[in-house]
């Protein structure tokens, strides 16, 4: 029976140690092979590292909350932008149902913060010539302001290349996709034709004025086309539905368009001035119901869609908060945390030493093993899911110690009380931990549900806060489970502790003189263990100390 | 340190013994006194200090401000937006911060930069912020409605782990004990409300439920089969395990105050107002009447909800005739 309680003690240690090297190796291998992201520190969020956090809701023109899918698609679209506009290292981020977190380093200038703040703007253009894009490998310094932009002729309509003036043709001819050709933030006069490429930067375009806006599309969905005769196939296209104006206005395109020569049958649609589509009409759609068909996915069926959808409603973004911290801030926010958790470490070890002696060691093992833990699965998170800790996480994180060290000194107090109790070290390392086991338990569930509770329900700082708290629960439990237990257990063996030594922390001599002289309530060495164990399991079951110390008494009398 | 362990074996056996159950009547009457004070010093000042993300306004921080009057960024930003209500502050050793009311993008980052030529600094030493009123809001909505969820499920958890109602809801009358007193403290000191503040009341919350809960356990361990006792009645073998825990519930505070101590003296010594020391300030107290209502109040509400069950009161009547 020892033997198996101090193998079974080696096997949880065993288990411990695999998990933490588990985290390493995985660490180092992703920091080593250099996975994305992967690194042996954590991240830190933007209050430790300097920046900027803009949180943004997104409102819609006629007071309508945000569908998920507008949130995902507000978050790309801001997301394409603030690439675009050379700013490195951003992160665009949804939080809980209705803000989108924008995170930048440094301090962004007025005219990205102008970009990012922009509703969205989805129109139909005319395409008027269209050509594959040569990359240039230098570019001609051309004054565009200088050439003419009248055109020759009075363009009839949309579609006439009269609008081709000397500049714009210029611009035309200059313009690589690959380079950036757009200013942030550019707001294109809807009446004068348009010079860009498209979102792959395989073409350029020159684009009539806008003759349909994206506000007036009622409605965009993906689906298969049905053949006339109702058959389903497996050809993806995107079905488009305008409202009266709309209808009206694509009635006019379309009539014009088809039939005409390539590319002017082309209609381009433009998302922030960017072509995403420009499909041919090859029907004249007097009622208001379109489908693009082309050589489409499911996938890129549902993105066009959800863009043409996102880009029917003119969002905007208020600003709920923009928060800037700067560099040197954070870094002084990060070293007092770090020292005031030193600090704080310190004093518990100082204060825990002072109480409970020799398990003082297993106190501070368990703590450097939390440390550590939680040091792995926090860097191991910010690797995979992308967790930053802030500034708030660090505060949980060192409040936290004092409720790990809780689960201690519960366990330390049950293993005295069933020392009181007269049981041997040993005995009273189990007993005690079957009742602290139960206890750290529940008191443990109550702070996860909390955790969790939150964690599901709200968002920003608290819910970096539930996490942290729910973390630190289930690593403390990991800790006491397969650390602190067996420990005690195989420290329970050594004389040092076994014996009760002065400075063991279970020198209960105090209690067993108070006992002498009201019957002798001591232990004897010549009891074996199983006799102890049944006899004191007997007692708890029934008796409390002091029915058993009168019991005692009286034995003793006769 | 002998007399320390000392006391913990005679509180553990029973020897010694603090009559926490019985007085019951003092612990409600300190309570109630500490409740009225709490709610009524907050509302004698004026209710809270709601801070600038409850307020909505622009703020900017300058790190090393050289020991430079304050008057100078007064000056600073009214060169930018003349008649701008300017409220400086220092926080901690060396760094300033400027609140005033909402500014526009562009005067923001004129501010900032006539902020950083007063004081001489890199642009990049002067952070700015705005916050729109709704913000703190959202925060704190969001923290009731979970916190109001968790309630009923601890609740309906604790219930069923102790099988008695009784219990959780005399812990629940300590939780609100505890975070009346916590808020009503920080409220009464008039400190700014801040969204870090409120995770901190979070904190407390959790933390109250979990030693009440450690307490508790003891409790339902001891009360097991209370009804066969022949020498102590519900009343009694309560206060027994309360005593029991007594040695724990005394270290497990100091523990827990320490390290948050540390945060508190960190916090506002070196970096001033801000998130670690309101979260460090409202811990320190919950952790305190956390602890202390674990023992002084749940303790006496649960064994007073209960004691008058016919069961018990049967088995104590017994008990207090056998002494007699």
């Amino acid at each position: 029976m020892e033997k198996s309680t101090a193998q079974v003690a080696k096997r949880k240690l065993t288990w411990l140690a695999g998990i933490a090297a588990f985290f390493t190796a995985l660490l180092v291998w992703g920091t080593v092979s250099g996975q994305p992201g992967a690194s042996l520190t954590p991240e830190l969020a933007l209050d430790l590292q300097g920046g900027t956090s803009i949180i943004l809701t997104p409102t819609i023109a006629d007071g309508s909350a945000a569908s998920v899918e507008q949130l995902n698609q507000a978050a790309t679209i801001i997301r394409q932008r603030v690439d675009g506009s050379g700013v490195s290292e951003a992160t665009v981020t949804i939080q809980g149902e209705q803000n989108i977190v924008v995170q930048i380093p440094g301090i962004p200038d007025p005219t990205t913060l102008q970009l990012i703040k922009a509703s969205a703007l989805l129109e139909f253009r005319p395409v008027i010539t269209v050509s594959s894009n040569t990359p240039s490998t230098e570019s001609p310094a051309v004054d565009f302001s200088a050439l003419n932009d009248t055109p020759a002729t009075t363009p009839v309509n949309a579609s006439d290349p009269a609008w081709i003036t000397e500049r714009v043709q210029a611009q035309f001819e200059a313009l690589d996709c690959t380079q950036e050709y757009r200013q942030p933030g550019q707001v294109d006069d809807p009446t004068k034709p348009l010079v860009t490429c498209d979102e792959s930067q395989f073409s350029k375009y020159v684009l009539g004025p806008v003759e349909v806006a994206g506000l007036n599309i009622s409605d965009a969905f993906s689906g298969t086309i049905t053949t006339q005769t109702g058959a389903s196939t497996n050809d993806w296209a995107v079905n488009l539905e305008f409202d009266a104006a709309g209808t009206e206005a694509f009635s006019t395109v379309t009539s014009r368009l088809f039939g005409s020569p390539s590319p002017q049958n082309q209609f381009a649609i433009t998302l922030d001035g960017v072509v995403i589509t420009a499909p041919a009409a090859q029907a004249v759609i007097t009622n208001g119901r379109a489908q693009i068909t082309g050589n489409f996915t499911q996938e890129s069926a549902t993105v066009l869609a959800d863009q043409l959808k996102y880009g029917a409603l003119p969002i905007g973004f208020e600003v709920q908060s923009q928060e800037n911290i700067s560099a040197t801030l954070g870094d002084e926010s990060l070293r007092s945390g770090l020292i005031a958790g030193l600090i704080g470490m310190i004093f518990v070890m100082i204060y825990m030493t002072f109480q409970y002696r020799g398990l003082a060691t297993v106190v501070l093992g368990s703590l450097v093993v939390f440390a550590l833990l939680v040091y792995l699965i926090v860097a191991f998170l910010s690797w995979r899911q992308g967790y930053r800790l802030s500034l708030a996480g660090v505060a949980g994180l060192i409040v936290s110690i004092g409720v790990v060290a809780d689960s201690f000194i519960v366990y330390f107090e049950r293993i005295r009380d069933e020392l009181r109790e007269g049981k041997t070290l040993e005995i009273a390392v189990e007993a005690g931990w079957k009742r602290a086991y139960r206890t750290i338990l529940a008191s443990g569930a109550v702070s996860l549900t909390a955790a969790v509770t939150l964690y599901l329900l709200t968002s920003s700082s608290v819910r970096g806060f539930a996490f942290t708290l729910g973390l630190t629960t289930i690593i403390d439990i990991l800790v006491v489970v397969l650390f602190t237990h067996p420990l005690m257990q195989i420290l329970a063996r050594s004389k040092f502790f076994a014996s009760g030594h002065k400075f063991s922390g279970f020198d209960l001599s105090a209690a067993r003189a108070s006992y002498r002289g009201r019957g002798e309530f001591r232990i004897s060495n010549s009891v074996t263990e199983e006799k102890v164990l049944k006899s004191s399991k007997e007692a708890t079951k029934r008796q409390t100390i002091a029915e058993r110390k009168a019991l005692a008494a009286k034995g003793s009398d006769e | 340190m002998s007399k320390y362990r000392d006391l913990g074996n005679r509180l553990y056996s029973g020897e010694s013994s603090l009559n926490i159950v019985g007085r019951r009547k003092l612990w409600y009457l300190i309570a109630a006194c500490v409740l009225i004070l709490t709610i009524a010093l907050p509302t004698l000042r004026g209710g809270f200090n709601l801070g600038i993300e409850f307020r909505g306004g622009s703020e900017f921080r300058l790190t090393n401000s050289q020991e430079l009057p304050q008057s100078l960024a007064v000056d600073a930003i009214q060169s930018v937006v003349p008649d701008v209500q300017v409220v400086v502050a220092q926080v901690g050793l060396a760094d300033l911060r400027i609140q005033t009311e909402q500014l526009a993008d562009v005067e923001s980052e004129e501010a900032r930069l006539a902020l950083a030529e007063a004081y001489g600094l890199e642009g990049g030493e002067v952070a700015s912020s705005f916050i729109g009123p709704n913000w703190g809001e959202d925060v704190t909505r969001q923290a009731l409605i979970g916190l109001l969820i968790f309630l009923v499920i601890v609740s309906v958890l604790m219930s069923l782990y102790f099988r008695s109602w009784k219990m959780s809801a005399a812990a629940l009358v300590a939780l609100a004990h505890d975070l009346i007193i916590t808020v009503g403290i920080y409220g009464a000191f008039g400190l700014e409300v801040t969204p870090a503040a409120v995770i901190g009341f979070l904190t407390v919350l959790a933390y109250s439920l979990y030693d009440t809960v450690v307490v508790f356990d003891k409790v339902r361990e001891n009360t097991q089969e209370i009804e066969f006792s022949e020498t102590r009645t519900f009343g009694e073998m309560v206060n027994l395990a309360v005593n029991q825990t007594l040695v724990r519930s005394i270290n497990t505070s100091i523990v827990g105050v320490l390290p948050v101590a540390s945060i508190l003296f960190i916090g506002s010594l070196l970096l001033g107002a801000g998130t670690l020391r309101d979260i460090a300030l409202v811990m320190m107290v919950g952790t305190i009447v956390g602890t202390y209502s674990s023992v002084f109040l749940a303790a006496p509400v649960y064994s007073h909800l209960r004691e008058n069950e016919p069961a018990l009161k049967a088995a104590s009547d017994k008990v207090l005739a056998g002494r007699s």
